[in-house]
């Protein structure tokens, strides 16, 4: 017995002293807090005064909150429009950067850039570009119909606007995880296939794109979780308006609870966040096999 | 949120600057915020008990303050005056607007509370009051009445609940007024500031057919609406319907002089009067300071800190003399007096109740507040003290005229409401900002917003 467990420590399978650290973190920084946050939302809580437990009345005050299925319908679109749009922009860019050329790596290094800013830069930056007089949306506003350059004041075209930029921000980091898996490609597998004869673009579809396969995945689920809980663009760009046309559910979430100072109801809207993207993940890694962990490169 | 929204002398805009605290402090904070949160303290003041152990009586006492370069100068040295003749030792802690709400929020009921605390007065302060953390000054203030009428009256009243006195004014009255390009005003013909409502809207129309937009508003942000409700509602119907709003009085949104103010806003926006795409404008980034220096625009409602951030951002406008300022126009037929003022009548000092010494941490803010070192060295950075009788004495600086306008403005006002954002309960506050962004946009009706707010409250 001795002798075995020994070889198997010797063969690189620590015990469970070595996973100690993380399971500290992760108790810490994850768990506590999701069950101080489950707790706060059964209590009026204000910071002030310790928190007064109310049962369901936090619960109860969902049905009667007219922003609450506003800003989930919101925070669905956001989610899911991020995740197209910055997917068939990302997935083709990587695939092309990846390819050698010197215009290539010159303009990979232009497209990274918005990596290298804080979110809140981004958002300052194109705050004063959305000025509908002074910035650049009062140039390329008449040109695409919007006379007055009112983007990010419209109810209608604010939702946009603010896609845009988050698009902005995200696309380059999901290029260079699509460039990276790219690369990592085989390229006697292309040779095969021109000698078979096939063209770029049937490549393209039959090899690239199920070699990328648990690029899709990861980069998809980085996508819609992230973009499910994000908000500080919109936070700083528009604050959630005009009125509430861009108040997605974590920016209700985070008004409710530190600029109205109501930590019970907006701990409910926590938990239903929480919930949601808890299971959204869940749902990619089942519905994509992702947690098989099969490799891709079977007969190489 | 409640905002400082203070003047400072020699920096940007103070608003501008805390869009990226407030992102941080969300990342910093996060879940465990109700935890204790974390905060940007500088101990600037570096607390220095005179000459080892104080003996019995020599407290070490805690002021926390905002950062601000201008005051803080200002606000040490008055701190030092108190120790060099105190047993009980001060000691000075800045921190930067956002952060600083929590910290404040999270800490006063603990033993990590200050003794003595900048606030907001109004809400803010009443919520402190109510948990009973703030010790009642009306009696040490009634014992020296010297010092106490040195304070203006509608500015002491903010720190005023339930005819106790909790805190005392410690920098500048931040009256709201308007602001106009004289320039573009010349161009359009017209000679003199409208003096009332129908005359303001004739102006519209006269800076209309000149071509450029009448006001500039930063309608992505809801204070800068409020504002304009603000006032109207107090002309129309006097200071009475909004101190029945505050006192959370039946009924009192659902007030016809509520839904009249709320349309007269609505046909202010229909006049074409802010233009088409205010709802874009921001604050923040001076995009409604650039319409007004620039000339596309006529005139804004703002703040008194619009003179200094616009000196900050725009010196040449400053400089040119182009800045006219006048007061808000009088509402024929309304019941309130046109007198009357809104805005930020001050921030205040105010000291905890469980302060290990309630008596030394009152008399800092008697002998210091009102003193003529303090009150001097406050205008001197710019700042126009809550303190009566200055007289001339406010006519220094860059900016002597101004000063001495809004100092008369606050002065002779026979009331001074306080911004409604500030004076209500925060999360009230919240929905009321979003809501009047709602009727400047068109999206909402003066009474379905009277109707919200009702049920909101």
């Amino acid at each position: 017995m001795s002798s075995e467990t020994q070889t198997s420590s010797q063969a690189g399978r620590p015990g469970f002293i070595w996973a100690v650290p993380a399971v500290l973190f992760f108790g810490a920084f994850a768990v506590l807090p999701m069950v101080a946050v489950v707790y706060l939302s059964f209590t009026t809580y204000g910071g002030l005064e310790a928190p007064v437990w109310a049962g369901l009345d936090n619960w109860k005050r969902l049905t009667t909150d007219p922003l609450v299925v506003n800003s989930l319908w919101l925070s669905a679109m956001l989610t899911l429009l991020s995740w197209l749009v910055q997917t068939a922009i990302a997935l083709p860019l990587g695939v092309y950067l990846a390819s050698k050329g010197r215009m290539r790596s010159l303009l990979a290094a232009f497209f990274f850039v918005p990596l290298l800013m804080s979110g809140a830069a981004i958002a300052l930056l194109w705050s004063t570009l959305y000025d509908p007089n002074f910035g650049l949306a009062s140039i390329i506003g008449p040109l695409i119909g919007v006379e007055d350059g009112n983007f990010i004041g419209n109810p209608k075209l604010a939702f946009y606007s603010v896609l845009l930029v988050i698009a902005w921000q995200f696309i380059p980091f999901h290029t260079l995880l699509y460039q990276g898996a790219a690369r990592a490609v085989p390229v006697s597998l292309y040779e095969a296939a021109t000698i078979d004869g096939a063209g770029r673009f049937k490549q393209f579809t039959a090899i690239t794109l199920p070699q990328l396969r648990d690029t899709i995945v990861t980069s998809s689920v980085l996508m819609l979780v992230g973009s499910l809980a994000y908000f500080e663009i919109i936070l700083i760009l528009t604050g959630g308006g005009p009125g509430a046309a861009t108040r997605i559910l974590p920016l209700h979430m985070y008004i409710t609870g530190f600029r109205g100072f109501d930590m019970g109801y907006a701990s409910v809207l926590a938990v239903i966040l929480l919930v949601l993207g808890t299971a959204l993940s869940l749902v990619i890694t089942k519905v994509t096999g992702f947690r098989k962990m099969a490799s891709q490169r079977e007969g190489l | 949120m409640f905002r400082s929204r203070q003047e400072k002398s020699g920096s940007r805009s103070q608003r501008a600057r805390r869009v990226i605290p407030a992102t941080l402090a969300v990342l910093a904070v996060g879940a465990l915020a109700a935890c204790g949160g974390a905060s940007s303290s500088t101990d600037s003041g570096a607390a220095t008990p005179g000459g080892g152990d104080n003996g019995g009586s020599g407290a070490e006492l805690q002021l926390w303050t905002l950062q601000n370069e201008g005051i803080n100068g200002v606000q040490q040295a008055a701190v030092d005056r108190f120790n060099e003749s105190s047993d009980a030792q001060i000691s000075l802690s800045t921190y930067v607007n956002d952060p600083y709400k929590t910290k404040l929020q999270t800490s006063i009921g603990s033993a990590n509370a200050p003794d003595i605390f900048y606030n907001w007065g109004g809400g803010n302060l009443k919520a402190y009051v109510d948990a009973g953390r703030v010790a009642d000054l009306t009696d040490a203030l009634d014992a020296a009445p010297d010092i106490k009428s040195k304070f203006i009256p509608s500015v002491l009243d903010v720190a005023t609940i339930d005819g106790k006195v909790y805190g005392v004014p410690m920098q500048a009255v931040q009256p709201v007024s308007f602001f106009y390009n004289k320039d573009v005003m010349a161009d359009a013909g017209i000679t003199e500031f409208p003096a009332t409502w129908t005359e303001l809207l004739s102006v519209v129309d006269q800076l209309k057919a000149a071509g450029v937009q009448p006001i500039a508003l930063a309608g992505s942000q809801g204070w800068t609406e409020l504002m304009y409700l603000e006032y109207i509602l107090d002309r129309v119907g006097g200071p009475e319907k909004f101190e029945a709003i505050r006192l959370n009085e039946e009924g009192a949104w659902k007030d016809p002089a509520v839904v009249k103010s709320m349309e007269m806003v609505q046909e202010l926006v229909d006049h074409g009067a802010f233009g088409s795409n205010y709802a874009a404008v921001s604050y923040d980034n001076n995009g409604s300071q650039a319409l007004l220096t620039s000339g596309k625009a006529a005139m804004e409602l703002m703040g008194s800190w619009e003179v200094t951030s616009l000196n900050d951002s725009f010196p040449d406008f400053l400089a040119a003399g182009t800045l006219g300022w006048a007061d808000f126009p009088v509402i024929e037929g309304g019941a309130g007096d046109p007198g009357n003022i809104v805005g930020n009548p001050s921030n205040f000092y105010s000291v905890t109740s469980d302060s290990d010494d309630v008596e030394a941490a009152t008399q800092f803010l008697l002998t210091q507040m009102a003193s003529d070192e303090y009150v001097d060295a406050l205008i001197s950075v710019g700042q126009v003290p809550a303190i009566t009788g200055l007289g001339e004495r406010v006519k220094v600086g860059q900016f002597a005229d101004f000063n001495a306008y809004a100092y008369n403005l606050v002065l002779d006002s026979p009331t001074f409401t306080q911004s409604w954002d500030q004076a209500l309960a925060p999360d009230l506050a919240q929905t009321m900002l979003l809501n009047i962004q709602q009727v400047f946009n068109k999206q909402m009706t003066p009474q379905e917003f009277a109707d919200a707010m009702d049920a909101a409250a």
